[in-house]
Parts: structure tokens; C-alpha cells; sequence
């Protein structure tokens, strides 16, 4: 294989080592990004498979397909998978981890060893997953709610919390090496008002990973505690108190809405400016609302207890407080749309999922006024509804983002080009069999189908094939962008540094980027999207 | 390896990618805080069922209380304000290169932290023995509820009291024991002569863990021990 | 209209109509943003699509813009949150004079009595145009009492009682779904709601076999367990007297004033050292564990029943 055009090829960070060792032991973040990505596409696939499972199951209305058991554990082992070891690492420990330190210029993350131990800790977590999965699994729902979970169930509750307890300090090393990263490590020049919009979000998400992820940690130790030792603080039989729990629990796993959805917000704040040739329209606004979003999340959690025995007071507060942290939200939407006026957009792969995001997030944003509204979420809370709420926003959001960036930031992790043709048929399925999977839910959920059941009355049932079809289409195009990304990585074009003409200190540099990113330390003397001095990339590049 | 010509200047220690040494030290302590935020949060969720119970169980809590050792739990505590004394001078014998002194200090507030630890075990026994250990063998009959108060003792309710104090007394020791495990290491590396004036990063990102670990126990002693002690009268 | 494709489940409770009413107002307001931004999207994206010989117009941004778009929508979010609101508290409430059914959640079955003392299990039989009022305790897990037609929702947790209220409008057989994951058979939790017209219901109640009120069922565990021999209906009793207690505040020994609700009975049976009346000792015994939750539900309607004013005006009155 040591042909000529290798050997005098140019050193970059993926042909620099060769062996297994160099990508075990390294402490390169393009590396560790690249082990993070293959990681976290194993549990998406893993994640898939059981929600492809459950589609099954409700096709018909009857429990047929498998025992009312195994469905549990199916719909609670894709949650936890696809929240704990996909959505939750995704944009952070993939696209973050490769691009933030490239991205205001510097050479890597402050704490190497760090990021490593961190994926090393994300293993760890998984291979307890999957043992937990294969040796009889857990049933309690992601939710872990006590006293099911501590007193009642059976599964293997306490390998499963501590599988997440362990994955979320993997979390919260993540989001602490890129608070002091972009804190300590910026290049001379870049300054705050500089940063790019992506580096914003992945501050505010790693705030919320920092301050909200251990009080889950702590939370599920004392439900540890509670199997093992026989501990009774959320046991209402021990004297303990289940609602405490469900407080603690949604303390984090609210904020962990934000985590998953904010560093997507910043792929589109780089996506969409690129492909309008232009400034992001009002940078400060869209800055400071990642921040808010941060701040606001973390003052809502117990809208999800609107019908769970809190007071009437307390749920009109969460109500009141659930609407504020909307008003970034949209102040975001706003203006990622107003970005493109008086642009020169092109449709891009990138742009289309940018696009994607846009639309979906809006739906799953609106209906989230739905679920804030008091007498609307009685009726609609644990149903079909909420589930097609959040399947919005974090697959149609969350993951639209994430394959967009993916796609945008390619080829500078390859240093090679995809298929357009293809990303853009891929995009479109997506899409298509976003909606068909999940808009009947929310015609479901009204109708009152609850969620988490195995069999329903046949009168869902239409609505139920729907989504199931749906929930194919959206496979295959799942499937199709990780079989061409492999397929570039040999025959795909060789990309330039900058084939989007993109602004940012990324675009700067070689693709794929030499080991310590930059030649030399850039210095930075102009502000970020400055697409009025960047020339837009040939005609036939976009369009191909 | 690296091209930057400061870091040949520099000893070994400047890691490749930063710029200076001011640099590095700067970014491992504001790491560091960043850390203690997380382990307030940790904390936090047991402080905060801890508040909760308290005001709705507080006579089964004044009781709990009761039962504990303040006579030991006062000797940890002055343990614990010492060993914070030898961490602080340590790092002073650290930033000031007087290596005999760090290595001395280091092992005082090593055995200081073992004193804990063993004290810990010791009270810890003395409640299961008492079977005040939640669970099939609680039993809360011996305990004296506060006499100035007219109500009673419901068992469930003072086996949360117990659970709260050994998850948060057990968290804290584990984190103690961490922390030996942390000094351990420091105290190996300033034997060898690792921290100098120029150098001392480690010890002092170090010595920040000891001192939250101790005001963590500084606020669960008071909580714990003393949420009832007016003399019986 | 929607007969073979449904958008909403029947309308069934008086509080149906106003959720929907709601639900319809935010349906044409998503729909209307979503258009807004889909429709702008589409028009910038082909009206400045790139072409040779312009550039983009470089546009820093306009607060005037930014604050309008967060104005608008907080106001009119602050309109939803009130009209929810109205809603919740209303849903919230239960009128006087509510006939109260107690509901006892298990794995995986619902148990329901009547204060005429008729049971059921998985099913719940009502009048059109009375209030209703569940009581609702569970023996284990959290489940979740759950009626689509009438748009209410309640948690029932072990431990203590949730409540909520309806009153049906339309005949009919509806679901009764628990919407809270408790286990194995969660989607087996089901049942079904039968409104009937007062005189089918009346026909309906004739026709079962009960032995005796709810509240007579409590007189008599209230005897079997020795409550009688403290809470005497005079005030030499080593216990307060409980007549008239429920509704009313109480003066604790500590100090605290608390409302006489269900909970607080429930509580002093279970847990009676938690909140001792002032003027008392706490020497009742736990019955945490030894009165399963139906004997708490007819000590607590029975309790209730001492009140000489008690709203429950089908229950029977005090007994000397």
C-alpha cells in the first residue's frame, strides 16, 4: 500500500502514527473526536435497532411481536442508550471536541489526558451498558422513578445507574476541559466577541454538564443505596419521599435537554451563515441566548410534574418560568432565518439539514408551548404527545444538527469530499421519514394513546402504522450518510482546506489538520463571519 | 517536540500545547474550581434532601442527632481544621522550594486524613452496634427524642435520618480517602524533588481539593451533630 | 366530521370543552408560526439564491427587530400561560358537595369504591351532571389515573392521596388508561369509565351488593381497632375528639397550624407522631403497615363523616 503519493504525502493528524496503540493511548482531540464518533455511532445503531424493535411491536395493537417484558426493557434501554451514550456525547465529544480547540486557535484542549480519561470513562459506562443489556437488561423506563425502580422491579436497575452515573463524569470532564479551554487557550485576538457561535453553545452547554450532570450522579447513588443497602430517602414505605426523587432527577435531565440541543444550535449558527455568504444576523442575540437558554434551563424542571402531586402554586411558577426560557429559543429561530435575507444561499447538504433543523425545532419548540400550557399538559403529559415533543427536538433537532455538522466538517476531518448528490438524497429521507414517524404521534398523544405501552386499543392503530412505516424510511436514511462518509474516506475527492469558502480558524488550517493543528499560533485581527472578505467557493463545487 | 521557542526554555513540565507556564497553571486551577462547582452540585442534591426531610422530620432528626458521637465528631473536626493547617503550610513549603518541609507536612496531613478515617470507622461501628444502620435490623427504640418537644418518633422516619447521615458521612469519606490517595501521590513526587519555586502547580490544585473536602465536613458536622444539643434539662 | 379519522377523543366532561378550546387556539397559532418561518425560509432561500454578478448584503443585525420578536411572543405566551392556568386551577379545585370515590392503584388493577360502598375494579360507573371527586392512593408503584375523555390526569402515589375531579356530560364508555409507568402489565392497567344517565345510575347502584357506606365500613374498623377508647366523642379522651375535625385547621403541638384534608388523616393514621394536636401526647401506635389501604380509605370517610357539616351530604350523618 506505500504507493508514492503516500509516502510524499503531507503529515496531518491521521497519518502521522499508525497502530492500534496511537489511537488508544493518544491525547490528540481530532483523535479522540474520531474515537468518540465510531463509539457513539456503535450505540446510535444499537439505539436504532431497539427503536426500530418498538416500531415493530406497535404495528399491530395487540402484544405480539414480544413479551410485555422485553418491550419494557427495549423502550428503556433505547432511551437511556440513545440519551446517555449518543445524544449527550454527540456534537460535544465529536464536532466540539475536534473543532473547539481548532476553532479559537488553539494547539488542543487544555487537559489532554483528561479528554482521554473521559472517553476511557464513556467505555467503561458502555461495556456495563451492554453487559447489562445482554444478562437480562433493566425495565424502569430512562426515568429511573422510584420506589418502581428501588423497591419493586426486579432488572438490573443498579448496573444500569451506575453505567450512567459513570458515563455522566465522562460528561462533565468533557464540558470542564472546554470551559477552561476556551477560558485559557484562545489565540491572541480571538476575543470573546470573536468567538464563533458554535464555541458560544458548547460554553453554555458545558455550564449546564458541569453544575447539572452531578446531581443526577448523586441522585442515582442514593438509588444504588437504596436497592443495596436498603436506604428509604425516595421510598414512601421507608419514610421517604418519591416526589424528592422525580425533583432531583428532572434538576438534571431538563437541563440535559439543553446539552443535547444547544450544540446543535451552534452547527446551524456556522452551517447557515456559511451557505447565505453573510454575517449572522444579530451575533450578540444569538451569543447571549445560548447563555440564557443555559441559565433559564435550569429553572424549569418541574414542568414535567405538572400532574405528579406538586402544588398548584409551584406548577403555575414552573409554568411561568418554562415560557421564558422559550423566548431565546426563538430569538435563535428568528434569526437564523433573518441571516439568510439579502443573502446568496446555496442548498448545500449542509444547508438542507440546516434547514431540517430549522423547521423541526420550530415544530418541536411550538408544541412545547403545548406541554408548558397547565390545562393542556394534564390531558397530554405522558402521552404520544410528549413523545413526539421530544423526538422534535432532540432527533429533529438535536441529530439533524448532527449530521449537518457532520457534513459541513468533513471534509476537514478527512480531508476528503461526499457524494452531494447523495448527502442531499439522504437529507431529504431524513427529513421525510422524520415527519412520517413522528407527527402522527401528536395526533395519537392528543387522542389520548399513553406512552410506554405494549399493546393499545385498536382504534390508535392507523396512526401506529404511520409511524411505523415512517420509522423505516428514517433508517435508511440514517444508514445512507455513515455507508458514503466510509465510502469518501477512500474514493471520495480530495477537499482543499476551505472547500465551503467558510470563515472561521478551522478553515484555516490543512485538511485533514496537522497533528498540532496549526503551522503557527494564528493571530486574530478579524471578527468572526467575516464572509465580506472570504471568496465564495467555485460554482461547480456547491452545485455538483 | 515542540516548536514554540518558550517551552525550551521551560522545564519538561510546559505541556506542548500550551503557550506558558503561566498558562498551564492558570488553566489546571481554573480547572479545578471548575471541579469543586461540580462537587458542590454533588453535595448540593444530598444537602437539599437533607433540608427537606429535616423540616418535616425534625424531631426524628433532633433525636438521630442526638445519637451521635460529638465527642468524636469534635475531634474530626479539629483532625480535619489541622490537616487544612499542614495542607496550607505545605503549599507555602512548596511555592518557597524547602522540600524537607512539603514532604513533612504532606505526611502530617496524610496521617491527619487516615485519623479521620479511622475516627469515621470507629463511629460508624458504634451505630452498628447500636443497630442504627437502616435497614431489616434498625431499630430506634433507645433513641430520646428532644424533651422540650411533645411529639413522637416514627421509625421510618429516623432511618432516613440515618440514611442521610451515613450517604453523606459515606461521600465524604470516600472523597477523604481520594484525597489520601491524591497526597499519596504528591507526597512521592516532592520525595523526588518534582515541585520547585517555579513549579508547584500540582500541590497547590491538590491542596484545593483538601480544603473542600474539609469544608464539605464543616458544614455536615454542625448539621449532623448539632442540630439539637441544648442541655438537657 | 372526523368520525373515521379522529383529531381529538369524545368531549365527554365539562372541562373537555375548555381544554380543547385551548388546544385549538394553539394549534392555529403553532401552525400560523410554523408557516411564518417555513414561508420566510423558502421565499429568502430562492429569492437570494446565489447568482453571478451580486453579493450578499452584509446586515449586522437590528435590535429593534430582536426585540420585537421577543416581545411579541412573550406576550403571547404570557396569554397562554394564563388561559392554562385558569384551566389547571379549575381542574384543580374540586367543588363542595362532590361525591367522593376512592381509588386504590395497584399492580396492575384499579380498585374503586363509592361512598355507597359499591366496588369495582377497572371500571368506574357515573351519573351524568355530578361532581365527582377521586381520592386516590396507591398500594405500590406510581401509577397514573388517566381519562382522555374527560382531559384529566392525576399521579396516584403510594403513601398519600392525590386528588382530582370531574363532572361527565355525555353517556358513554370511555377509556381509563394509567398513563405512569408501574411495570410489567403497565398497558394492561386499563379500564373503562361508564357515564350513564341518573336513573340508569340509581338502577345501577340498586343492583349491587354492598355491605354497608363507606363511611359505616370505617365506624366499624374504627371499633375493631380501639380508636374508640382514646378519640371519644367527648373531650375526656386520651385523643382529640374527631368530630368536626376534618376541613378545619389545627393547632399542632409544635406550634404549626395545619388544614384537617385527607392527607392529614391519612397521615395520623400511618404516622401519628409526625403532627400531634396540641394538647396531646403522642402515644397512638404506627398503623403504617396493619390497615391496608382500603381500611385507611373507610377510617378516613368515616372521619370525614363525623363532620356535622360535612359537604358529603349523601353520606350519613355522626353517629352517637
Amino acid at each position: 500500500m506505500a504507493t508514492a503519493a503516500i509516502t510524499t504525502e503531507r503529515e496531518h493528524y491521521l497519518n502521522k502514527e499508525y497502530g492500534i496503540r496511537s489511537w488508544l493511548l493518544t491525547t490528540d482531540h481530532k483523535r479522540i473526536a474520531l474515537l468518540y464518533l465510531i463509539s457513539i455511532t456503535f450505540f446510535f445503531f444499537i439505539g436504532g435497532f431497539f427503536a426500530l424493535l418498538i416500531r415493530l411491536e406497535l404495528l399491530t395493537p395487540a402484544g405480539d411481536l414480544v413479551q410485555a417484558d422485553t418491550y419494557n426493557k427495549l423502550f428503556t434501554m433505547h432511551g437511556m442508550v440513545m440519551i446517555f451514550f449518543f445524544l449527550i456525547p454527540s456534537i460535544p465529544a465529536v464536532l466540539g471536541n475536534f473543532l473547539v480547540p481548532m476553532m479559537i486557535g488553539a494547539k488542543d484542549l487544555a487537559f489532554p489526558r483528561i479528554n482521554l480519561l473521559s472517553w476511557y470513562l464513556y467505555i467503561i459506562a458502555g461495556i456495563m451498558m451492554l453487559h447489562c443489556m445482554v444478562t437480562g437488561g433493566v425495565d424502569t423506563g430512562w426515568t429511573f422513578y422510584t420506589p418502581f425502580s428501588t423497591a419493586f422491579t426486579n432488572t438490573k436497575v443498579i448496573e444500569a445507574g451506575l453505567s450512567v452515573f459513570v458515563a455522566g463524569f465522562s460528561s462533565i470532564l468533557t464540558g470542564l476541559n472546554f470551559v477552561v479551554t476556551i477560558h485559557r487557550m484562545r489565540a491572541p485576538g480571538m476575543t470573546w466577541s470573536r468567538l464563533p457561535l458554535f464555541i458560544w453553545a458548547h460554553y453554555a452547554t458545558s455550564i449546564i454538564q458541569l453544575l447539572g450532570t452531578p446531581v443526577l450522579a448523586v441522585t442515582l447513588v442514593l438509588v444504588v443505596c437504596e436497592r443495596v443497602l436498603g436506604l428509604g430517602i425516595f421510598d414512601p414505605n421507608r419514610g421517604g419521599d418519591p416526589l424528592l426523587f422525580q425533583h432531583l432527577f428532572w434538576f438534571y435531565s431538563h437541563p440535559a435537554v439543553y446539552i443535547m440541543i444547544l450544540p446543535s444550535m451552534g452547527v446551524v449558527a456556522e452551517i447557515v451563515p456559511c451557505f447565505s455568504r453573510k454575517r449572522i444576523f444579530g451575533y450578540q442575540a444569538v451569543a447571549l441566548s445560548s447563555i440564557a437558554i443555559a441559565v433559564f434551563g435550569f429553572l424549569v424542571w418541574a414542568h414535567h410534574m405538572f400532574v405528579a402531586g406538586i402544588s398548584l402554586y409551584s406548577a403555575m411558577i414552573f409554568s411561568i418560568l418554562s415560557y421564558l426560557v422559550a423566548v431565546p429559543s426563538a430569538i435563535k429561530v428568528f434569526n437564523w432565518t433573518a441571516t439568510m435575507y439579502k443573502g446568496s444561499v446555496t442548498f448545500s447538504t449542509p444547508m438542507l439539514y440546516a434547514f431540517g433543523f430549522i423547521g423541526l425545532f420550530t415544530m418541536g419548540g411550538l408544541t412545547g408551548l403545548f406541554l408548558a400550557c397547565l390545562g393542556i399538559d394534564v390531558h397530554v403529559t405522558d402521552t404520544y404527545f410528549v413523545v413526539a415533543h421530544f423526538h422534535y427536538i432532540m432527533v429533529g433537532g438535536a441529530v439533524m444538527g448532527y449530521l449537518g455538522g457532520m457534513h459541513f466538517w468533513w471534509p476537514k476531518i478527512s480531508g476528503r469530499l461526499y457524494p452531494e448528490w447523495l448527502g442531499k438524497f439522504a437529507a431529504l429521507i431524513v427529513f421525510l421519514g422524520f415527519n412520517l414517524t413522528f407527527f402522527p404521534q401528536f395526533i395519537l398523544g392528543y387522542l389520548g394513546m399513553p406512552r410506554r405501552y405494549w399493546q393499545y386499543p385498536a382504534e390508535f392503530q392507523v396512526l401506529n402504522v404511520m409511524s411505523t412505516a415512517g420509522s423505516t424510511i428514517l433508517a435508511v436514511g440514517y444508514v445512507l450518510p455513515m455507508v458514503y462518509f466510509l465510502w469518501s474516506m477512500r474514493y471520495g475527492k480530495i477537499a482543499d482546506e476551505n472547500p465551503w469558502g467558510a470563515a472561521g480558524l478551522e478553515w484555516k488550517t490543512a485538511s485533514p489538520p496537522p497533528t498540532f493543528n496549526f503551522e503557527e499560533t494564528p493571530e486574530v485581527t478579524w471578527e468572526a463571519y467575516n464572509y465580506d472578505q472570504i471568496p465564495a467557493p467555485a460554482e461547480v463545487l456547491i452545485e455538483r | 517536540m515542540s516548536d514554540s521557542p518558550i517551552a525550551v526554555e521551560h522545564g519538561p513540565e510546559l505541556r506542548h500545547h500550551f503557550a506558558s507556564v503561566e498558562q498551564q497553571r492558570d488553566a489546571a486551577s481554573l480547572g479545578m474550581w471548575l471541579f469543586l462547582a461540580t462537587e458542590i452540585m454533588f453535595f448540593g442534591g444530598m444537602f437539599c434532601a437533607y433540608l427537606i426531610y429535616r423540616m418535616w422530620y425534625f424531631n426524628e432528626f433532633a433525636a438521630g442527632s442526638r445519637s451521635l458521637n460529638l465527642k468524636w465528631g469534635t475531634i474530626n473536626t479539629i483532625v480535619l481544621i489541622c490537616s487544612s493547617l499542614t495542607v496550607a503550610l505545605g503549599v507555602r513549603a512548596a511555592q518557597m522550594g524547602k522540600r524537607k518541609l512539603l514532604v513533612i507536612l504532606l505526611i502530617l496531613t496524610i496521617v491527619f486524613g487516615l485519623a479521620f478515617l479511622g475516627i469515621k470507622g470507629i463511629e460508624w461501628h458504634e451505630k452498628y452496634e447500636h443497630h442504627h444502620i437502616p435497614g431489616a435490623s434498625f431499630d430506634a427504640t433507645a433513641l430520646e427524642k428532644p424533651p422540650y418537644s411533645n411529639g413522637g418518633i416514627d421509625p421510618s422516619h429516623e432511618q432516613i435520618y440515618f440514611s442521610l447521615y451515613f450517604a453523606m458521612t459515606g461521600l465524604h469519606a470516600l472523597h477523604m480517602i481520594i484525597g489520601v490517595g491524591i497526597f499519596a501521590f504528591l507526597l512521592f513526587h516532592a520525595w523526588k524533588g518534582r515541585y520547585t519555586p517555579q513549579y508547584n502547580t500540582p500541590i497547590e490544585i491538590g491542596g484545593l481539593y483538601w480544603h473542600f473536602v474539609d469544608i464539605v465536613w464543616i458544614y455536615l458536622f454542625p448539621l449532623l451533630y448539632l442540630i439539637d444539643r441544648k442541655p438537657l434539662g | 366530521m372526523f368520525d373515521n379519522f379522529p383529531l381529538w377523543p369524545a368531549r365527554a366532561s365539562t372541562g373537555a370543552g375548555n381544554v380543547d378550546a385551548l388546544y385549538i387556539f394553539l394549534v392555529l397559532l403553532a401552525s400560523f408560526m410554523s408557516l411564518a418561518i417555513f414561508t420566510m425560509i423558502t421565499v429568502f432561500a430562492l429569492k437570494y439564491h446565489r447568482r453571478h454578478g451580486r453579493e450578499a448584503e452584509q446586515i449586522e443585525g437590528s435590535h429593534a427587530l430582536e426585540i420585537t420578536w421577543s416581545v411579541v411572543p412573550l406576550a403571547i405566551f404570557m396569554t397562554i400561560f394564563a388561559w392554562g392556568a385558569v384551566i389547571y386551577f379549575q381542574e384543580r379545585t374540586p367543588p363542595r358537595g362532590a361525591t367522593e370515590v376512592y381509588v386504590v392503584a395497584k399492580q396492575w388493577m384499579w380498585k374503586l369504591e363509592h361512598p355507597e360502598g359499591q366496588r369495582e375494579i377497572n371500571e368506574l360507573h357515573v351519573p351524568v351532571g355530578r361532581d365527582v371527586k377521586l381520592i386516590m392512593t396507591s398500594q405500590d408503584v406510581i401509577h397514573s389515573f388517566y381519562i382522555p375523555a374527560f382531559r384529566i390526569k392525576q399521579d396516584v402515589l403510594p403513601g398519600r392521596y392525590t386528588t382530582q375531579w370531574f363532572r361527565a356530560t355525555k353517556p358513554g364508555v370511555y377509556h381509563l388508561f394509567c398513563a405512569e409507568y408501574c411495570g410489567s402489565q403497565h398497558s394492561g392497567m386499563i379500564g373503562q369509565v361508564v357515564v350513564m344517565e341518573p336513573a340508569k345510575y340509581e338502577a345501577w347502584l340498586a343492583g349491587g351488593t354492598t355491605s354497608g357506606s363507606l363511611a359505616s365500613n370505617g365506624e366499624s374498623i374504627f371499633q375493631q381497632l380501639g380508636c374508640s377508647t382514646c378519640h371519644r366523642s367527648d373531650t375526656q379522651g386520651r385523643g382529640p375528639n374527631l368530630a368536626g375535625v376534618f376541613g378545619k385547621p389545627v393547632q399542632l403541638e409544635d406550634g404549626r397550624i395545619v388544614v384537617a384534608d385527607e392527607n392529614y388523616l391519612r397521615e395520623s393514621i400511618t404516622s401519628p407522631s409526625a403532627k400531634v394536636v396540641s394538647g396531646f401526647k403522642p402515644i397512638m401506635p404506627v398503623f403504617q403497615g396493619l390497615v391496608s389501604e382500603e381500611q385507611l380509605n373507610a377510617l378516613v370517610a368515616y372521619v370525614k363523616s363525623l363532620n356535622p357539616a360535612s359537604a358529603g351530604a349523601q353520606q350519613q350523618g355522626p353517629k352517637e
